[in-house]
């Protein structure tokens, strides 16, 4: 192995630099993290400039995604990063250096590119593809197969079967996971995506969507990608930045912060009317406080049943035990001529969520079972109770 | 039907003439050969170097076309006053005929190829020449090597005419014919000429079609 060639930082130094997040912030943004700044595009003989004095910084290991219509200069934005297009002016920092001032292979070395149908080489093999970068980088043979064959299963396909065939041989959203596996073969802190699952029908976009999403929890990349989808952009970014028309940043935010609060009519309207129902699916079932509610145990009387009722003002009451556990409800009625609560035969709840569902699911459960309240139960053990009004008080403050 | 004394019949001439014949195409084959290999080479290089300009690859095809338009006859006459007789005259008027379809299909293979292919070579870090060399000629291979098979079998044809200029080939098989037209084994010479020309295009045909199998890759194989 040459030992000129500076080494990738591998997958346990990856998860080091993770860990030493907190304490060193400032170091952590130099591997992978990207500025604009007042960064603007302007193209000769038009009024508008494409890009207009943009100013955003992109945090190291997180997905931000540029979300606007189309000709809004979402996609020159992200070209700009990587020097596919000079800006007419302003600075941008990639991994800490001024990316004007480096050479733009170089720089395009160190930023994985993935665009709409995998832009695949279609007369070289699956193999080659991936290897492009490193077989640039003069990486020697041997650590070149590895590394293909690595990324291969990273992405889900095992390299005995792919690493020989051609692009054409590979449905879609194989070529679209290979252009992933190409664009992170040489293990680059940030990676640049254009419309990556544009061309794919729903159902494997939506599947490759979560194979990046799950990719990402263990790779952590600096990813900015394009798209017009809201929805692909609320389910990936963990930041959104909404671009108008001209190339102006109109808002730069989390996916929540931008339904609860859109900076302005264009944004709001963008985002559409829907943007209540947006943000609960958004939103974790842990999030919100939930009511323990009338509660009572299995060896209570029925006299302190009847008065858990009376004070949340309902007719039936939730029976946990004393390890936790949701036993079910009993109503008034199940309770007549009882003694204790343990004598009657709890009804279990219609609507039951985990903490980790989303409102948008509990929202689901608990109208799809014409009650209105849900369980919140965790691996059996009893959480507390969700209310259609809770969900809706959470759903009006959009 | 005229009997002239000393016509001997087609097989028997081909026998009494062997030696010379298989000289003759020997000679024909290998000028064709050459020219057209000069003609890629050129043809290639011009083509990449106007490719992306529409202006000046549209001023490459149109020089190439005015030259391809000169009568093979009146070009190898023209030809004998700088060049003399023989091989010279004859194998630049060849690689003239021979530029015009590998530079018009070198630009098209190459302005044909998917830019989002391009975008995404530049995207990953491939310099200029890298991009060229590994992906656009490659790419445009296939388009290019039909722009040779056609070159090729124009030079067959034209490189006959270079008898003219005396030049070397099968053409001498042909013009020494039909200047003894009625005289003895006339008929025989231009016949032997001329099969032995459409024997060697249909061979130098099926080259290319082995050629463009052995150097097509397998992804982009029709």
């Amino acid at each position: 192995m040459s030992d000129a060639m500076p080494e990738p930082p591998s997958r346990g130094a990856a998860t080091a630099a993770i860990s030493s997040q907190d304490e060193n912030r400032a170091d952590h943004e130099e591997h992978g993290g990207i500025q604009l700044i007042n960064v603007t595009k302007r193209y000769s003989g038009q009024r508008t400039p494409a890009v207009d004095n943009v100013t955003m910084t992109i945090p190291s290991g997180e997905i931000v995604v540029l979300l606007g219509p189309s000709g809004s200069g979402k996609t020159t934005m992200m070209r700009l990063i990587n020097r596919l297009i000079e800006p007419t002016s302003g600075k941008i920092i990639v991994s800490g250096q001024d990316a004007l001032s480096l050479n733009p292979t170089e720089l395009r070395r160190q930023i994985g590119y993935v665009i709409q149908n995998a832009g695949l080489f279609p007369h070289m093999t699956v193999a080659t593809n991936v290897g492009l970068v490193p077989q640039m980088l003069k990486w020697d043979k041997e650590r070149i197969t590895a590394r293909v064959d690595e990324l291969l299963e990273l992405v889900d396909l095992d390299p005995v079967t792919y690493r020989g065939r051609y692009p054409r041989e590979l449905s879609g959203g194989q070529q679209q996971r290979v252009g992933v596996a190409r664009a992170l073969a040489a293990d680059p802190p940030a990676m640049l995506m254009d419309e990556p699952f544009g061309a794919v029908d729903p159902i494997v976009r939506a599947r490759l969507q979560d194979q990046l999403l799950n990719l990402q929890s263990r790779i952590r990349k600096t990813i900015v990608l394009v798209t017009h989808d809201i929805d692909e952009a609320m389910k990936l970014g963990d930041r959104i930045a909404i671009i108008n028309r001209g190339g102006v940043l109109e808002q730069y935010a989390s996916p929540e912060q931008i339904l609860r609060a859109p900076a302005s009519p264009f944004v709001a309207d963008f985002i559409g009317a829907e943007r209540g129902l947006k943000r609960l699916a958004l939103m974790a079932v842990k999030s919100v406080d939930t009511e323990p509610g009338p509660l009572v145990d299995p060896g209570a009387e029925v006299q302190a049943a009847l008065e858990a009722m009376r004070s949340h003002g309902t007719d039936w009451v939730a029976v946990v035990d004393a390890e936790g556990h949701l036993l079910g409800w009993v109503d008034r009625n199940g309770l007549s001529g009882l003694a204790t609560v343990g004598e009657a035969e709890p009804r279990p709840f219609s609507a039951v969520v985990s903490p980790a569902n989303s409102l948008r699911e509990a929202l689901d459960a608990i109208v799809i079972n014409k009650t209105h309240v849900a369980a919140v139960v965790d691996d059996g053990r009893y959480c507390g109770l969700l209310t259609l009004e809770r969900v809706a008080q959470e759903l009006a403050a959009t | 039907m005229i009997s002239v004394e000393g016509t001997v019949s087609f097989w028997e001439y081909l026998d009494s003439r062997r030696e010379r014949l298989v000289f003759e195409t020997w000679q024909h084959a290998s000028m064709v050969f050459q020219t057209v290999l000069v003609a890629l080479v050129i043809g290639v290089l011009v083509g990449v170097a106007v490719y992306r300009n529409e202006r000046m690859s549209a001023f490459a095809t149109s020089t190439a076309g005015v030259l391809f338009t000169i009568p093979s006859l009146a070009l190898l006459g023209l030809l004998i006053t700088p060049l003399g007789l023989g091989v010279a005259p004859s194998v630049v008027a060849l690689t003239l005929y021979s530029l015009l379809p590998i530079v018009r299909n070198t630009i098209v293979g190459l302005a044909g190829v998917d830019q989002t292919l391009v975008d995404a070579a530049r995207g990953i870090g491939m310099t200029r020449a890298a991009i060229l060399l590994r992906i656009e000629l490659p790419l445009a291979w296939p388009v290019i090597l039909t722009g040779a098979r056609v070159s090729t079998q124009i030079a067959m044809g034209v490189g006959a005419i270079a008898a003219y200029v005396n030049g070397p080939g099968l053409g001498e098989q042909i013009f020494s014919g039909l200047a003894r037209l009625g005289g003895a084994n006339a008929i025989n010479m231009t016949l032997a000429g001329t099969l032995g020309i459409v024997l060697l295009a249909l061979i130098f045909d099926g080259c290319f079609m082995l050629i463009s199998r052995l150097t097509t890759p397998r992804g982009i194989r029709v």
